[in-house]
């Protein structure tokens, strides 16, 4: 494979990042604009961001959306664990086959599909419409994108450790707390955080299983835009990157300092042996 | 040769009737769905002995370690640890451990802590527990190595925490997994007279799963040879080596020459076996239950097969034949020599000098020799 630079790889790079992230640019960039008008520069100002932490309505929708995604995705990653051990150790059970395709079912199913049929549900119970269903459904949806990652993470665990755990003196719960656990965490961890963006990001099913007591930024952001652009959602939205940018960037950076020491420290192991 | 057997002295407790086993397995069946994996097998372990399970994979001898371990449960037949049924006891109550083919050490826990993690789930008080590890690091001479992580040792240290974790708790019964199979060569020679010091040293009866029978050979104090789910041979090292009760064990263990034939003529303590058309009978001592007119199979080692040129005078048996192959092992050599009929006979000759001039060569005119008593006669 040729590594040389050419104008064509450039120029199709370039395109690529353009489409990808020129919209995003504009967006933070017209968060810092004076004019109260989306559309027209006016010079530089942080002012809307002022405006934006005196606005209670953005910050109640702000704190309903932290909180169900925090319950959310802590529900879903238990869930999607216990599905993920239980595909993976059990062998193959009766009804194995459809117990893993119903638990992938929900990445393919359209969100308004599951939104309506989750609202469905929640009225032929009884349940009133506000936080609480939507934790529910929000934990319902992202349990087999955790329980997608953690699986692939234990596939390649050596069950003999488990064994030996046993072996050593552990319960079988003892053994999971102690053994594996520790070992599979960095899954499970990036599970709850895919969990949590996904709490964060969703405004379809929300919007169908919410109930006027509750609104979370997705839909809050949604309604305001309908009546009309304000520079205040632009700030919104450029906290909102900053805080996804920091946590993936910061947690790639942790991976690969990991994965460059232990590189090293084996290599130190095979150098004395 | 050092073996076991010798360096313990008299140690005999399998012919000693009054010697209770410290493991009995009593009919034991295991069946994996329509697979019989252990067949109705019966045997008994004493304390303090180095005993070797020996088979080709697939035979059961792994099933049968993971029954001792509590992996497992027996689908018929009881398996007594001290006299006490363990079949309903859970790995984690068993006063056994197991070293395992992986090692399986915790890869989050420094050195340390995979030695302490099984005694920190026992009753020794945790005041004790960190000059117990000390102990145990010491005894596999990796004292200086108690803060590192597994990743961070070479693959025999490894091996040597794995035996220092399943030894920490001062089992009654250690299971080892192949424990030296992803050793190369070198190391896992060395490593076996450690593994035997070690088992000396603390008297544990150590039970060891291989394929290897070089190994077992080395390390055990009796070798079951296994085939099917079923015991064929429960003897020493050299009884398996020079008596072994069937082609079978006679194959698996070490090179043989195996000659078909049938009885000719049975006397008390000899037998002659005609195996081929106009050569000569084979003079053999009889083993018991021969009788004449039998099937049977002469077994030969092939350092016990002499080669000349010309035709000893005083051999009980002499074939002529022509050399075929001759294969240099450095501190031997093998003789590959075809009989009139087809038949090959493999003869190895120890390489005393350096660089002497081979006597044979190819397509050479020789005579193998050995005497009556150099070989067996197998009827099973």
């Amino acid at each position: 494979m040729s590594r040389r630079f050419s104008w064509f790889n450039a120029t199709s790079l370039t395109l690529g990042f353009v489409f990808l992230y020129l919209p995003i640019l504009i967006l933070v960039a017209y968060s810092f604009n004076q004019s109260k008008l989306v559309t027209v520069w006016a010079g530089f100002s942080t002012k809307w961001y002022g405006e934006l932490f005196q606005n209670q309505a953005f910050m109640d929708a702000a704190i309903v959306t932290l909180k169900v995604a925090v319950v959310s995705s802590t529900i879903a990653t238990i869930l999607g664990t216990m599905a993920a051990y239980v595909l993976v150790r059990l062998g193959r059970f009766k009804g194995r086959t459809l117990f893993s395709g119903m638990i992938y079912a929900p990445l393919v199913v359209p969100d308004v599909i599951v939104g309506l049929s989750l609202l469905l549900l929640f009225i032929s119970l009884g349940m009133g419409r506000g936080v609480t269903t939507i934790v529910l459904a929000h934990a319902t949806f992202s349990m087999c994108y955790v329980s997608v990652v953690v699986s692939s993470r234990l596939v390649s665990f050596d069950q003999s450790l488990e064994e030996a755990a046993l072996d050593l003196g552990c319960t079988p719960w003892d053994a999971f707390r102690s053994v594996t656990l520790p070992i599979i965490a960095p899954a499970v961890i990036s599970g709850w955080l895919l969990a949590f963006t996904l709490s964060l990001d969703d405004l379809v099913i929300a919007s169908f299983v919410s109930g006027p007591s509750a609104t979370t930024l997705p839909m809050k952001i949604f309604s305001q835009v309908r009546l009309g652009l304000s520079p205040e959602i632009n700030a919104l939205s450029t906290i909102m990157i900053a805080i996804v940018t920091v946590g993936v960037v910061s947690s790639s950076l942790l991976n690969k300092r990991a994965t460059v020491r232990r590189l090293r420290q084996e290599q130190d192991a095979l150098k004395q042996s | 040769m050092n073996l076991p057997a010798e360096q313990t002295g008299d140690f005999i407790p399998w012919e000693d009737a009054d010697a209770k086993p410290i493991i009995r397995f009593q009919g034991v069946t295991k069946k994996f769905g329509d697979f019989t994996a252990i067949d109705n097998l019966s045997l008994d372990i004493y304390e303090r002995e180095f005993f070797a399970l020996l088979g080709p994979s697939g035979c059961g001898k792994t099933t049968l370690m993971r029954m001792l371990a509590g992996f497992e449960t027996p689908t018929s037949g009881e398996i007594m640890l001290d006299g006490q049924n363990i079949a309903p006891v859970p790995p984690n109550k068993r006063p056994v451990n197991m070293m395992f083919q992986s090692y399986a050490l915790f890869p989050h826990l420094t050195l340390a802590d995979n030695i302490a993690f099984g005694l920190k789930r026992s009753d020794m008080p945790k005041s004790e527990i960190a000059g117990r590890v000390d102990e145990m690091l010491s005894l596999v001479q990796l004292s200086k190595f108690g803060s590192r992580k597994p990743h961070q040792i070479s693959g025999g240290q490894r091996q040597r925490v794995a035996l220092a974790r399943a030894l920490a708790k001062s089992p009654k019964l250690l299971l080892l997994d192949e424990p030296l199979a992803a050793l190369d060569k070198k190391l896992r020679e060395e490593t076996q007279f450690e593994l035997m010091d070690i088992q000396e040293k603390l008297g544990t009866t150590f039970v060891i799963v291989t394929h290897d029978q070089e190994e077992a050979m080395t390390v055990a104090s009796r070798v079951a040879v296994m085939d099917h789910g079923q015991l064929v041979q429960v003897a020493t090292p050299e009884q398996i080596y020079e008596f072994p009760n069937s082609r079978y064990v006679a194959d698996f263990i070490g090179d043989v020459n195996l000659i078909e034939g049938a009885a000719k003529s049975v006397t008390k303590d000899a037998a002659v076996i005609s195996w081929a058309e106009g050569l000569p009978d084979i003079n053999a001592a009889a083993p018991e239950g021969l009788a004449k007119g039998d099937n049977c199979c002469f077994a030969i080692r092939p350092e016990k097969v002499s080669i000349s040129a010309e035709k000893p005078t005083d051999a009980a048996n002499a074939l002529p034949g022509k050399v075929l192959d001759i294969g240099y092992l450095g501190n031997m050599s093998t003789y590959h020599v075809e009989l009139g009929n087809g038949q090959i006979i493999k003869a190895q000759v120890a390489n005393q000098r350096r660089l002497s001039r081979r006597a044979y060569t190819w397509d050479d005119q020789v005579w193998v020799s050995f005497t009556a008593t150099a070989g067996l006669v197998l009827s099973a």
